[in-house]
């Protein structure tokens, strides 16, 4: 994990205003400021800890790839889909062509999609598994990251083995209008033949996920768990703050403010993540039944 | 007749027009024989440039007309479709959401359960009904009248008119985004027909969250998008003011939508909006609503694998070479 230039947090700027702060950002040093407490941490002692700040606990963000690390035991893990990308097929121009916009993006980030799905194993249980992410476009969910998402949902159901989704977006891509919007409905429904069939669908939340993704799928989990400190919610606090007019509460909408109010189960913090998934899956899935290996 | 007016900026030679015969009308009134003739020419002229207005508005205009205050909102269709209708509130855990009404109703002598989005007519009737914004209690309203529908075999009548789901600290305490989630999820697995129509705006999450069902309708001027016009403009423009830009790329009419495979078909309005003859407007809209109730006067099981297909296949990707 060497790249660090993407994980100042959003929220924080909406607040300070949208300026960059390249004095926080050290790609290729060896120490590392925490974006939450200040702290000078050695960045090797940050990677090891999982780009948790050991003083203060702050998640940094990390990439989607990086949770099959984190969940998926080492070299079980099989990519499916990875050919699938997004289509301009609204030929949508903004300051520049969505066609470009992802070609750019598929060249920067080594990705196809906003989404990276496959199987392989948490503590010996095979699961169906997707990583979104943030880095691609906001992990925004388009016609792409639908089908795939679809597909994963799918292969839990062929295989009958559960489903794990690590949710990291902005929502649903605006480029694709009506087509984006339809992949909510996509694959919130495609979930109902999981849930029919007794197949569980833990989703995790991580820093952010709101809108269109946090109105689908993400808000679907049997169980929903959320990385400490994560920005959950519809809409985003600035649309919410011109519309109300008056400054939000502290805290408002980040993962503590949504477990409070009881839309997600269990807030864990990175290290304990893939012990938690495996203990649920104990009693949400019998894998000596089930198991397809 | 003094009556305050409100027209749309493409709407002005229209209304002048209007203006002009209306003077001509007291003038034949009162014997001008010539100002008669002359009214016979302006309104065949009228007719003319309203069918050309009409037939060649930019997306951005048919947004406008979607919105136009005078338009009709649920509940007028209600008043003029439904032989009768027995409002039904609450969700039975929070309060009644007036953004959304709903409840028993009869069209064409079909039983059916009815829920719409509810703009209100006034400022005061507005603030009530929140601009047809719904807060998650309304959607969980909504899903309460869906499951009503289903322990009773009644299909379901679904009219979509939203700016969207209300962005607000109440809103998000009390988790619009899961009510949104969860009628998506429950309503794939209604076991009665589900007949959906955008009668005005459909704006996002907050139209989804009724919408997904076996027939979609969009009347002729609605518009139907991931966001509104402002909103895209807002963050791909950083300016609200680049909006008409944003309706073009977002391709949110019914046209376009029928071209996607969005929608299953366009209700025609009459020339000049749905606010211009609310009467043809509710009369055209009940011939496709009639159309839908008789198709699923009898219907099984199997609607809900033939919705969970259509949806299966919505999108449109590469899969690389």
């Amino acid at each position: 994990m060497e790249k660090n230039d993407k994980k100042i947090p959003w929220f924080k700027r909406y607040n300070k205003g949208p300026v960059d702060q390249p004095a926080r950002e050290i790609p290729d040093g060896l120490w590392i400021k925490c974006e939450s407490c200040g702290e000078i941490i050695y960045k090797k002692e940050l990677s090891k800890n999982l780009w948790v700040c050991s003083i203060c606990g702050h998640h940094f963000r990390i990439d989607g790839k990086d949770y099959i690390d984190i969940l998926i035991d080492e070299g079980t893990f099989q990519e499916f889909d990875s050919n699938i990308t997004s289509k301009d097929s609204l030929n949508f121009i903004d300051s520049k062509r969505y066609s470009e916009r992802i070609k750019e993006t598929v060249i920067k980030t080594g990705l196809n999609s906003a989404i990276t799905t496959g199987i392989g194993t948490i503590d010996s249980i095979q699961v169906s598994c997707g990583f979104m992410e943030f880095r691609f476009i906001g992990g925004s969910m388009g016609s792409a990251l639908g089908e795939k998402f679809t597909r994963a949902v799918e292969r839990a159901i062929e295989m009958e083995i559960p489903l794990i989704v690590v949710s990291a977006s902005g929502g649903a891509r605006m480029q694709e209008s009506i087509l984006s919007l339809m992949q909510m409905a996509k694959t919130g429904t495609a979930l109902t033949r999981l849930h029919n069939l007794g197949l569980p669908f833990v989703s995790i939340l991580t820093h952010p996920t709101t809108a269109g993704v946090m109105a689908s799928y993400a808000s679907l989990g049997d169980v929903i768990i959320s990385e400490p400190g994560a920005l959950l919610g519809f809409a985003g606090p600035r649309v919410i703050q011109q519309t109300i007019g008056t400054e939000l509460p502290e805290g408002f909408q980040s993962a503590e403010f949504v477990l409070e109010h009881g839309f997600i189960d269990k807030i864990v913090p990175r290290n304990r993540l893939k012990a938690t998934v495996a203990g649920l899956l104990r009693y949400m899935y019998e894998p000596a039944v089930k198991t397809v290996t | 007749m003094k009556v305050q007016q409100f027209h749309l900026d493409f709407e002005r030679p229209l209304v002048e027009l209007e203006e002009r015969i209306r003077e001509l009308r007291i003038k034949a009134s009162a014997g001008d024989g010539h100002a008669a003739r002359e009214i016979i020419e302006l309104e065949a002229k009228l007719n003319a440039m309203r069918s050309e207005v009409y037939g060649n508005l930019s997306r951005w205009h048919r947004v406008q007309v979607a919105r136009h205050p005078k338009r009709p909102y649920s509940l007028d269709y209600i008043n003029k479709l439904a032989t009768d209708f027995i409002e039904l509130h609450g969700d039975r855990g929070f309060r009644d959401d007036p953004a959304v009404v709903g409840g028993f109703a009869t069209f064409f002598g079909h039983k059916v359960m009815f829920v719409g989005q509810q703009k209100g007519r006034n400022t005061k009737e507005n603030i009530q009904r929140n601009f047809g914004m719904m807060h998650p209690e309304g959607y969980r309203k909504a899903l309460r009248l869906f499951r009503l529908a289903e322990k009773f075999r009644l299909p379901i009548v679904i009219f979509i008119d939203t700016p969207g789901a209300f962005p607000g600290i109440g809103a998000e305490e009390r988790g619009q985004a899961e009510a949104i989630a969860r009628n998506i999820f429950e309503m794939a697995r209604i076991s009665v027909p589900i007949i959906i129509t955008i009668i005005g705006e459909g704006a996002s999450g907050g139209a989804l969250g009724i919408g997904v069902g076996d027939t979609v309708l969009m009347m002729e001027n609605a518009w139907y998008s991931v966001i509104s016009p402002e909103g895209c403009a807002a963050i791909l423009w950083r300016d609200r003011a680049e909006a008409p830009k944003a309706a073009e790329a977002l391709k949110l009419t019914a046209p376009d939508l029928l071209e996607l495979g969005m929608i299953d078909r366009i209700i025609p309005e009459p020339v000049g909006g749905a606010h211009t003859d609310p009467d043809k407007a509710a009369e055209l809209l009940g011939i496709e609503l009639r159309r839908e109730l008789e198709r699923f006067a009898t219907f099984d099981e199997s609607i809900i694998a033939k919705r969970l297909d259509k949806y299966r296949n919505m999108g449109v990707f590469d899969s690389g070479g």
